[in-house]
């Protein structure tokens, strides 16, 4: 794990996505991350649903994230064939995802460390979102 | 002094297989059941409510009910993890209180070990639930995602790997006593720290072991305690509560205890500084040290310093815990260590734990479940118990 570029990656399953989430799926096709604003309390809330878990309005709408953020935690599996990096990544639309880190050196990652979004293809033909360090 | 109980535990089973080769899961259940209802002093005839969780066969307990001949009057099948058989206790309480039930049977089984299960791979709970997407792409499995809420206790509070180590160390302090623990090697500081990483920071001896087993739990009404003896042991006070991802305001270096510890202890009128031992779920070291915390038995961020140098070493330290080995050194049958929690405890209310580990005169005692991922969602249950005559 002393590479500073891990060429080798596990490979991603794919998510499963449904009437709520399709647009955010199709958008990260696109190279593109979708947060969920809700137009009621106008909190953005994550992950992405059809009724906002804050107020319960169902005016909720999507828009693109800026794709900044930083490490909230991470943790590097070292079992298995494949090390990779689990990680919380809270974005500056103030919410935290659980991610992957990429391009990274796994030996080098950092709580608080400054990320940007990139994709990977997962299994089947969908792109999801990861991120790697600015 | 004697403290109202709406419920006593009258019997308690810790089934003693580790690897259960020649079992099966019904089996271990019935097997437990009717170790506990020996111990109690009663028969599955006497049984009228029965509680269990996912790891049970079959819809709830209708299978269950069936394979060992049940009667009843009521059901719960709860299911929230490794938390779940404690909720039950507290569910157990509630209905016989209510008169729906007076004898209330709580089964857990399984056979990990035996069926060749990994816990590596990412689970699978169906296509359906609503975060799956979201988490499942990027390899959640119970190691990393416990090691993200150690990462950031660390990073937030200082916590040192040293300090989670002190956790294992005092649980191998107590194995060494229980001749059915499937680890009863002291282990000290520096082994744990030295052993293989697994996921960042936790290494292989911060993790409980994988264990095939079962247990068993009978509660009864205070009319029919009276009439089984002095080693029924109350039942004082209960809470629970699911604690989630909050909408993306993420906190994990706190657990669902923050929660169901003060409700359990207000409903006792009693405090963390009356526990004369405590049972506290182990999946990780990091596990207990949050829970703790959240408990209250020191402040937030404290817990690092409150668990080292023996504190929990019974005899040693001021806080005796998981005086059977706990999930890391003893049992965490089929990945869920709730029930095992409650029986430890009440052993020690009944002046019935190993010798060597019983916590002198102990009166008052907790025990606490932790079920899914203090990363992510978990069920989290707490229960307050007394000696008989607490």
């Amino acid at each position: 794990m002393t590479a500073s570029t891990e060429t080798k990656e596990r490979n991603y399953p794919a998510p499963s996505v449904n009437l709520e989430t399709e647009a955010y799926w199709a958008a990260a096709n696109e190279g593109k991350l979708l947060m969920k604003k809700c137009n009621g309390c106008g909190k953005t809330h994550f992950f992405p649903r059809a009724i906002c878990p804050h107020c319960q309005s169902n005016d909720t709408a999507w828009y693109e994230a800026s794709g900044k953020g930083v490490i909230y935690s991470y943790s590097v599996m070292r079992r298995g064939d494949t090390p990779y990096a689990i990680a919380y990544v809270t974005v500056d639309e103030g919410i935290t995802m659980m991610t992957n880190i990429v391009d990274c050196d796994y030996d080098a990652l950092a709580v608080g460390q400054a990320v940007e979004v990139t994709f990977r293809q997962s299994d089947g033909d969908q792109a999801i979102p990861v991120f790697r360090p600015v | 002094m004697s403290r109202t109980s709406k419920a006593y535990i009258a019997g308690i089973y810790e089934h003693p297989t580790r690897k259960a080769v020649d079992q099966t899961i019904p089996q271990l259940h019935a097997e437990s059941a009717i170790g506990a209802l020996a111990d109690a002093g009663l028969t599955m005839a006497d049984v009228d409510g029965y509680f269990c969780a996912g790891d049970a066969p079959g819809l709830g307990g209708i299978s269950m009910a069936e394979y060992m001949g049940l009667d009843l009057k009521y059901t719960d099948s709860t299911e929230t993890g490794g938390s779940s058989y404690v909720i039950h206790v507290g569910h157990a309480v509630n209905a016989i209180a209510m008169g729906k039930c007076s004898v209330a049977l709580i089964t857990l089984a399984g056979r990990p070990r035996a069926e060749g299960v990994a816990t590596l791979g990412a689970r699978d709970y169906g296509s359906v639930l609503p975060e799956l997407g979201f988490e499942a792409p990027y390899g959640p499995v119970v190691t990393n995602q416990y090691g993200m809420a150690a990462m950031r206790h660390m990073h937030q509070y200082g916590t040192t790997s040293e300090q989670l180590a002190w956790i294992k160390v005092a649980a191998s302090h107590h194995a060494q006593h229980n001749e059915l623990a499937l680890l009863q090697k002291v282990v000290t500081v520096e082994d744990v720290v030295n052993s293989p990483m697994i996921s960042d920071p936790l290494h292989r001896l911060d993790c409980c072991v994988i264990t095939d087993g079962g247990g068993a739990l009978v509660i009864v009404s205070p009319e029919i305690a009276k009439t089984l003896g002095d080693r029924c042991v109350k039942i004082l006070g209960h809470g629970e509560h699911i604690k989630h991802l909050n909408a993306g305001q993420v906190d994990i270096t706190y657990t669902g205890a923050v929660r169901s510890g003060p409700i359990a202890f207000e409903e006792a009128n009693l405090t963390p500084g009356d526990m004369d031992y405590v049972s506290i779920y182990d999946s990780f070291t990091i596990t207990v040290l949050e829970t703790l915390e959240d408990l209250g038995f020191c402040e937030k961020g404290e817990g690092g310093k409150f668990v080292s140098d023996g504190n929990l070493i019974s005899g040693v330290g001021k806080l005796p815990f998981n005086t059977d080995g706990g999930g890391l050194c003893n049992n965490h049958p089929t990945n869920r260590g709730g029930i095992t929690k409650v029986i430890e405890a009440a052993r020690q209310l009944r002046g019935e734990a190993h010798p060597k580990v019983q916590v002198p005169d102990c009166t008052l005692a907790l025990a606490h479940g932790t079920g899914g991922s203090i990363a992510t969602r978990m069920g989290s249950s707490t229960v307050i118990m007394g000696r008989n005559d607490a």
